[in-house]
C-alpha cells in the first residue's frame, strides 16, 4: 500500500511537469493552430540557464529561475518571429517541418555551446523531505513544490483565459482570427504572447524537470516534450484542463508501468496508452467534437 | 464617408473583383445586391482590411485605408458584421460582447452594453449563454451588437437575413432601420434584393466582379431588369 502511493505520488509529480509543458504545446495550438516541436528543447534551454546560474555563479535558484523565464520567453518569442511568422500562409505541413528544424537547431546549437557531457543539475532543494509512516512514505520538497507549481499554473491560466481582456482576445483568435482581427485585436501580437507564456512555462518545467531527474544534456528536453505533446492531444489538445488531465494520467501512467509491469517498456506503454485513446476518442479526453462549417 | 476607387481583387489567378468604384455618403443606406459568388462580400472584406486589393483604393472619412492593418480599421470607425455572423461560438453572449468593445476605453463599455441590451433584449436574457447554442437570429443580433460595441460611424452588414425566416428577416430589417434613423450610415451587401431595396437610399448592382447598374433604392426596385433578375418578377 505505501509502495502504491509511493508510486501514485512520484506519477503525479512527474506528470504535473508533462502537465506544465504540455499547456505550452497546447495553447500554441489553440492559438497559432500549429505544432511547436521545438516546445522540448526550449526547456532544454531553460534548464542550461539555471544550471549555469545556480552552478556558475552561485544565484540563488530562485533568481536561477526567474533568469531562465525570462531567457526563454524572449527565445521563444524570437522563434516565432523569425521562424514562424513568415510561413502564416503556408501550408501546415511546411510550418511542421520548419518546427522540427528549430529543434535540430536548439539542440545542435546547445551542443557547441555547451558540450554534450552531462551536467549535474543541483538540487534545488537541498534534499529536504517530509517523512510518513515511521518514514516508509518519502515525499520531498520538490515533489510537493512541482505539484504545487502546477496547482498554481492551471489556476492563473484559467483566470487568465478566463476573465482578463487579453485572455478573451487569445480565445477570440483561437476561434476565428479574421473575426478577431475585425474586432481590432492584433492578431500577431496575441501569437507572440502566446508563445512568450508558453515558454516561461517550459522553462519552469524545465528546472523542475531537472531537479527530479539532474542528468542535463542537450537533448534532455525531447523525449518529455515528446510525451507532454502526447498528454496534450491525450487530455484533447487545444483544451487547458485537457492539458492537466493528460499530463497527470501520463505520468502517472508511465510511472505505474515502470513499477509493476517493466521499466524498459514503460515508454512504450506510455504511448500505446495514446494510440488506444485516439481510437476511441480522436479528440482525446476533453477535446471538442470539430464539425465542419456548413 | 466611404470612397471605394476603382478596385482589383485576387483570389490567386482570379480576378474576382473589377475595377469597382462606389461611394456612401453620410446618413445613408446603400447597398451591394447581386446574385452567390458576384463578390459583395470580397468587397466587405476588401474595405474592412481582411483582403487587400492589388490596384484602386479604399478611403474611410478621407483616409487611406489601403496600407492600414484590418485590426487597426475598427477604431476609426467602420464596423463589419461578416458573412455568417462568425459570432465567437465557443465564448458567452457577454464575452462576445466584450470583444466586439475592444478597441474602446474601459470606461465606456457599460454604457455601451446597456444600450446593446436595450436593443436587443434577447441578448440581455442569454448573456452568460455559450453563443454556440443561440439560435440563427439571435446569433445575427448578437453579430449586429457586438460590430455596435465599437461605436461605429459606418456599419457594413453582410446578408444579415441569411437563412434566416421571413418574420426574422423583418426583424433584422427594422433594426437595420432603427440604427440607420439612429444615425448610423450603413453599408449592406444582400441576397434579398427585395428587402434591401425597400430600405435603401442607393443601390449598386454586382454582376461577376463589375457594378452594372446603380440608382436610387425606388429606381432599382422599379427597373424591369433588376425585377427580372433578381425580384422573381
Amino acid at each position: 500500500m505505501i509502495t502504491f502511493l509511493n508510486h501514485l505520488i512520484n506519477g503525479i509529480s512527474l506528470g504535473s511537469i508533462y502537465a506544465i509543458i504540455a499547456l505550452g504545446y497546447t495553447m500554441v495550438y489553440g492559438i497559432a493552430k500549429m505544432l511547436n516541436f521545438a516546445h522540448g528543447d526550449v526547456i532544454m534551454v531553460g534548464a542550461y540557464v539555471c544550471f549555469f546560474a545556480v552552478s556558475s555563479f552561485g544565484l540563488h535558484p530562485v533568481l536561477g529561475l526567474v533568469l531562465a523565464i525570462l531567457i526563454c520567453t524572449l527565445l521563444g518569442i524570437v522563434i516565432e518571429k523569425l521562424a514562424y511568422k513568415p510561413l502564416r500562409q503556408a501550408t501546415s505541413l511546411a510550418v511542421l517541418i520548419t518546427a522540427i528544424g528549430v529543434s535540430y537547431f536548439l539542440q545542435n546549437a546547445a551542443q557547441l555551446l555547451w558540450t554534450s557531457n552531462p551536467k549535474m543539475f543541483p538540487d534545488l532543494f537541498g534534499g529536504a523531505a517530509i517523512r510518513l509512516f515511521d518514514g516508509r512514505l518519502t515525499i520531498t520538497v520538490g515533489t510537493l513544490v512541482t505539484i504545487a507549481a502546477c496547482i498554481i499554473i492551471m489556476v492563473v491560466l484559467t483566470l487568465f483565459t478566463g476573465k482578463t481582456r487579453m485572455g478573451k482576445a487569445m480565445r477570440a483568435c483561437s476561434e476565428d482570427k479574421g473575426a478577431a482581427q475585425l474586432m481590432g485585436i492584433n492578431v500577431n501580437r496575441t501569437i507572440s504572447v502566446t508563445f512568450a507564456i508558453g515558454s516561461a512555462l517550459a522553462a519552469i518545467a524545465g528546472v523542475l524537470l531537472c531537479s527530479a531527474y539532474p542528468s542535463l544534456v542537450p537533448t534532455t528536453g525531447s523525449m518529455p516534450g515528446i510525451k507532454a505533446f502526447t498528454a496534450a492531444v491525450f487530455g484533447g489538445i487545444g483544451s487547458i484542463p485537457g492539458a492537466l488531465i493528460g499530463g497527470v494520467l501520463l505520468g502517472i501512467i508511465e510511472i505505474f508501468a515502470g513499477a509493476y509491469i517493466s521499466t524498459q517498456l514503460s515508454n512504450a506503454i506510455v504511448f500505446l496508452v495514446l494510440i488506444v485513446v485516439l481510437l476511441v476518442r480522436p479528440t482525446g479526453l476533453l477535446g471538442k467534437q470539430i464539425r465542419e462549417k456548413v | 464617408m466611404l470612397k471605394v476607387n476603382n478596385i482589383n481583387v485576387y483570389y490567386g489567378s482570379i480576378h474576382a473583383i473589377k475595377d469597382v468604384s462606389f461611394e456612401v455618403h453620410p446618413g445613408e443606406i446603400v447597398t451591394l445586391i447581386g446574385a452567390n459568388g458576384a463578390g459583395k462580400s470580397t468587397i466587405l472584406q476588401t474595405v474592412s482590411g481582411l483582403l487587400r486589393s492589388k490596384t484602386g483604393s479604399v478611403e474611410f472619412l478621407d483616409q487611406d485605408l489601403s496600407n492600414v492593418p484590418a485590426h487597426k480599421i475598427v477604431s476609426q470607425g467602420l464596423a463589419h458584421v461578416p458573412e455568417g455572423r462568425r459570432i465567437f461560438l465557443q465564448m458567452t453572449v457577454e464575452d462576445n460582447l466584450t470583444m466586439g468593445a475592444f478597441t474602446r476605453p474601459g470606461s465606456e463599455f457599460d454604457a455601451s452594453l446597456a444600450d446593446v441590451y436595450e436593443r436587443f433584449p434577447r441578448l440581455k436574457e442569454r448573456r452568460k449563454q455559450i453563443a454556440g447554442t443561440l439560435s440563427g437570429g439571435e446569433q445575427q443580433m448578437l453579430a449586429m451588437g457586438r460590430a455596435l460595441m465599437s461605436h461605429p460611424r459606418l456599419l457594413m452588414l453582410d446578408e444579415p437575413s441569411m437563412g434566416l425566416s421571413p418574420i426574422l428577416v423583418q426583424q433584422i430589417f427594422d433594426i437595420i432601420t432603427e440604427l440607420h434613423k439612429a444615425g448610423t450610415t450603413i453599408l449592406l451587401v444582400e441576397q434579398n434584393a427585395q428587402m434591401a431595396l425597400s430600405v435603401a437610399d442607393r443601390a449598386y448592382v454586382l454582376e461577376s466582379g463589375k457594378i452594372v447598374l446603380s440608382g436610387t433604392g425606388a429606381e432599382l426596385a422599379e427597373s424591369d431588369e433588376i425585377k427580372k433578375a433578381y425580384l422573381g418578377g
